[in-house]
């Protein structure tokens, strides 16, 4: 079996490299439906696997100086408490509950993934907490470094937190949420808001590891090769990015999405999982 | 001044980043130790993981997977890789945090220092 878990999940890691939107959302629902594996399980194995690809792609990304770590250190205050509550209501209520939960996410991610993402102006007047909290700064551009500033602190907030609560329950990145909080109501520059919440993720996921820890969620043999799996795929995913139809993928990866999405959705409410 | 010298925004950022690749890299390498250590002394055998059970004692804590790891406890060895990973960010948050102290950024030592506590509660406190 492990060698079969490594083997999808190296797919779903480098999928998830090459569209961006991030392996966790298919590893949860190929464990769960695929391997038949207790859905605690396939979260704590799932977690695991978001903090090393998180990890591993930061480190990339904080070189090339787009990620704002104030910002990313701000919104983690959200996230961090967030994803501890997630984490506890993960141990109270059914693993039928947590399915159907886990398949509408998996259909708003899809229908987000559908829609380009529209930048936004980056002038015009920012945010109270943003000068208080100096999260304003510049990113390198072809054109040299470009100042920007940050918009609707409160609200992104509060996105953050549903996002962390979301990762902390499902073992997810939540990529979709937090792109929602920095593109749409902080209106941060794309590649600032990329990177910044890749680098949140690893810490976010790492706030509710502790806990799945503490319960029990985290089994070593199923942990091992899907941690292993997806990071191979994402380092692998990441080479191979230059040269890849980057669009035909992402709706191979909608359309696997959309599937999973309705298999979990009629799975839990009908108590199989 | 908080962005110059040695604690600069872009030294500190350049170090996590070293930071966070080593400590993927050896959370792997410790993983896969175990991983293969597990499959060489398993191989076969498929355990049931339709039912849940919950792990052990000690695969729960900070203090039982690091005692169990160093008996070539296999499941204790992944599951002490698998700490490692999770100790990668905690990391990262504590060298912000010395950092943001360094530069005298009170505002975001008090921010910074909630995170690391939200994390530790999480690892160690529950």
């Amino acid at each position: 079996m492990s060698g079969l878990v490594a083997i999808g999940s190296f797919a779903a890691g480098m999928l998830g490299a090459l569209t961006g939107l991030g392996g966790g959302m298919i590893i949860v629902p190929m464990l769960t439906l695929a391997f038949g594996v207790d859905i605690r399980y396939a979260i704590g194995a799932s977690l695991v696997s978001v903090i090393a690809t998180s990890s591993g792609a930061a480190a990339a990304y904080v070189r090339e100086g787009y990620t704002n770590i104030r910002i990313g250190m701000f919104l983690e205050v959200a996230t961090t408490v967030g994803a501890v509550g997630g984490a506890f209501i993960a141990g109270l209520i059914s693993t039928s509950a947590i399915a159907v939960i886990f398949s509408l996410v998996l259909a708003y991610s899809a229908f987000r993934s559908l829609r380009p993402r529209a930048e936004h102006s980056i002038d015009g007047p920012p945010d109270k907490w943003a000068t208080r909290l100096r999260m304003d700064g510049t990113y390198p551009t072809a054109a040299g470094k470009q100042p920007y500033t940050v918009h609707n602190v409160p609200t992104g907030f509060s996105l953050m937190f549903a996002a962390g609560i979301l990762s902390g329950l499902l073992g997810i990145g939540s990529g979709a949420v937090k792109v929602l909080a920095m593109d749409q109501a902080m209106r941060l520059p794309f590649k600032v808001s990329t990177t910044t919440s890749n680098f949140m993720i690893g810490v976010t996921a790492a706030a509710s590891a502790g806990v799945y820890l503490h319960r029990g969620y985290i089994d070593p043999v199923i942990a091992f090769p899907v941690m292993l799996g997806v990071l191979a795929g994402a380092l692998t995913g990441a080479r191979v990015l230059a040269g890849a139809k980057v669009p035909a993928l992402r709706a191979v990866f909608t359309a696997v999405i959309v599937f999973l999405a309705i298999e979990m959705a009629y799975k839990g409410l009908r108590g199989g999982i | 001044m908080w962005r110059t010298g040695r604690w600069s925004d872009e030294h500190v950022e350049l170090f996590i980043g070293n930071l966070l690749r080593w400590g993927v890299i050896v959370a792997a390498f410790v993983t896969a130790a175990g991983g293969i250590l597990f499959l060489s002394l398993h191989g076969g055998s498929i355990a049931d993981y339709r039912v849940f059970r919950g792990q052990p004692d000690s695969l729960k804590s900070v203090t039982g997977v690091a005692q169990s790891a160093f008996r070539r406890n296999p499941e204790a060895l992944i599951q002490f890789g698998i700490l490692l990973l999770i100790a990668t960010p905690i990391a990262r948050v504590a060298l912000s945090l010395l950092a943001f102290l360094k530069q005298h950024d009170h505002v975001y030592v008090v921010v910074t220092a909630i995170v690391l506590g939200v994390l530790l509660y999480s690892l160690i406190g529950v």
